[in-house]
């Protein structure tokens, strides 16, 4: 159906299929999958100046990943979404094998960087292998807590902005709360939540539902304030309740606003999660960081903060999904 | 033909399946309105009076700014009037209606419901969707979107939107049809077509329509009476009987001589 998006339906009544050139896989995948096995082979075959452990599975991981690639590069000729996938990371792919290497010459070969700051790949490794009980123990923490504050805090921010908008009586009491306490950053709110809430826990969730509630209530706000008077007085015409220009015509024409409210949203509540976590609560990838950082365990502290970053990342995708999703009839938006 | 006294005909409208006739009447008794712009009254409407008998196609004939849309507004009871009554079958309009249906110069559609699901907005508003899908497809047929019926407005030519209006207005079996310059926007050539189809429908449903324009040319070809507003505040200038059969030929004489009479009204004789 891809190829009808963005064809006016008005100019033809036949769907016609674009024909499109049938991908292969570019030969920089399979240099890739080459870069990947001599990377590899610095790995094994160019002994350890440090003292490290894991040499050999790094280098195992590295020529595993070697095989892939030069396997997909194969398999590619046959399956075409294979062939597209490769073909556009390829270019990553040679770097990051480069970057791999670069990064092993002048640690653990060479030693040419001050310990403990300039940790190994073999290190970094080691923390997965040897530590991923209490890492993965760190990330549900947070990422449940950061659930529970998120979820709870976007949905008062709709509704109160979905209010606001609506209604001048709620708007009278809750737009100068809004306009007082919402810029104030969650962070300052720390030591006195800390202080009044039975938990840690429980302090936290406040602090992270209020960091997405002011941004959610602003946005949704004025999404509902923007829409059309047209749309009502279409509604209203034909007979809609205000139960109906609420939920089927103020909401969905928000709708667009409301995500973009949930999106910074999401960022400061991230913030707010790692701050409260480093100062607060005795469990999450923030703790963590700052529990190895308390006996120098650099290499820790790099991995938990990759594992931080794939979480927060992953956690925008999937809003960017959900807002794909529903948002599909946006112009420009269209893919399915 | 400027008949100062509006006089009543017999009703010749064309009776709905139940029995009502399928248009609404409307009177228009001494209604002035104005809106409120820098804490004075900037006056709109000034006495306008006017009576439609079932089953009518009246054309609203004025320039740009006039206070025609807010008739119709008026008439839609989006708005309450400063002054003047006005009642559709002898009942007073004091809130919008889904008999009376309004449609804009804009499509509005709404842009993140399907064509299918904007024809259907006024039936799923009043909670009658169960019973109404069918009169949903069957509308839709009717104004020639059948293949459209999962396309969103975006994906739409700007005639096919307004159709995909009026299947959303056509829905509702409108007794009053109101019309807002519901073919300004559409390039010439989607515009004859447009207004063949309206009068084609009009005739067949016997609703009675009350369309806003500011084109002459339109407005006779489409109305029974055309009403030539003046400028701002409006009052009515003239009421124009166009007594020609339907479908009319655009270069029938009696219609140049409507619309040379008509440019005169509006102060434009020296451009025919």
């Amino acid at each position: 159906m891809s190829a009808i998006a963005g064809v006016n339906p008005a100019t033809t009544h036949e769907l016609f299929v674009l024909d499109e050139d049938v991908p292969r896989p570019t030969p920089l995948l399979g240099f890739a999958g080459l870069a990947w096995f001599a990377a590899a082979t610095l790995v094994l075959a160019w002994p350890d100046v440090q003292e490290v452990e894991r040499t050999e599975l790094l280098g195992t991981l590295a020529a595993g990943i070697g095989g892939l690639l030069l396997l997909t590069w194969t398999v590619g000729w046959i399956v075409p979404s294979l062939a597209r996938l490769g073909s556009h990371w390829a270019a990553w792919l040679v770097v990051l094998a480069v970057w791999l290497s670069a990064w092993e010459v002048v640690t653990a070969k060479l030693d040419a960087l001050p310990l403990p700051f300039f940790a190994s790949p073999q290190a970094f490794l080691e923390v997965y292998t040897d530590d991923y009980a209490r890492l993965f123990d760190c990330l549900w923490r947070s990422m449940f807590l950061h659930a529970k504050g998120y979820v709870i805090g976007s949905a008062l921010g709709f509704v109160s902005g979905v209010a606001l908008g609506m209604s001048t009586r709620i708007g009278y009491w809750v737009h100068p709360v809004l306009r007082l306490i919402g810029p104030l950053p969650a962070t300052a709110w720390i030591p006195l939540a800390f202080f009044i809430f039975p938990s840690s826990a429980s302090a936290s969730v406040f602090l992270i539902g209020l960091a997405c509630w002011f941004p959610t209530t602003v946005l949704t706000w004025s999404g509902v304030s923007a829409v059309s008077t047209a749309y009502y007085d279409v509604a209203r015409t034909l007979g809609a309740s205000q139960r109906f220009l609420v939920l089927k015509v103020a909401i969905p024409a928000a709708l667009p606003h409301v995500f973009v409210g949930l999106f910074m949203g999401l960022g400061s509540s991230f913030a707010v999660l790692v701050v409260a976590e480093m100062l607060g609560v005795k469990a999450g990838l923030g703790w963590y960081l700052q529990w190895a950082q308390g006996w120098a365990a650099y290499a820790n502290m790099y991995a938990d903060l990759f594992i931080m970053a794939l979480m927060c990342s992953t956690m925008i995708t999937l809003l960017f999904r959900l807002r794909d999703r529903l948002l599909a009839w946006q112009k420009g938006l269209v893919q399915w | 033909m400027v008949s100062a006294a509006l006089e009543f005909e017999p009703d010749a409208a064309i009776a709905a399946p139940g029995g009502a006739p399928a248009g609404a009447r409307l009177d228009v008794q001494g209604v002035s309105h104005g809106y409120v712009l820098n804490k004075a009254i900037l006056p709109v409407l000034h006495d306008i009076t006017l009576h439609a008998n079932p089953g009518d196609f009246i054309a609203l004939l004025g320039a740009s700014g006039c206070g025609k849309s807010t008739l119709l507004r008026l008439v839609a009871g989006l708005d309450r009037p400063r002054r003047g009554r006005l009642q559709v079958d002898g009942v007073e309009i004091t809130r919008p209606d889904p008999s009376r249906v309004i449609m804009f110069q804009d499509p509005t559609l709404f842009p993140w419901r399907t064509v299918w699901n904007n024809a259907a907005l006024g039936l799923e508003a009043r909670g009658e969707l169960k019973h109404g899908r069918a009169r949903v497809d069957e509308v839709l047929s009717l104004v020639g979107l059948d293949n459209f019926h999962h396309a969103y407005p975006h994906q739409l030519s700007g005639g096919m939107a307004q159709r995909a209006a009026l299947a959303r207005a056509l829905v509702n079996d409108p007794r009053l049809l109101l019309l807002d310059e519901p073919l300004g926007k559409l390039d010439s050539l989607t515009r004859l077509t447009m207004q063949g189809e309206i009068t084609r429908l009009w005739q067949q449903r016997g609703f009675t329509v009350l369309m806003v324009t500011h084109d002459v040319e339109e407005a006779l070809h489409m109305a029974q009476r055309v009403i030539v507003f003046s400028e701002r505040p409006a009052r009515i200038r003239a009421d124009l009987q166009v007594d020609l059969p339907y479908p009319r030929r655009r270069d029938d004489p009696e219609l140049l001589r409507l619309r040379r009479e008509a440019l005169g009204l509006l102060g434009l004789e020296s451009s025919w």
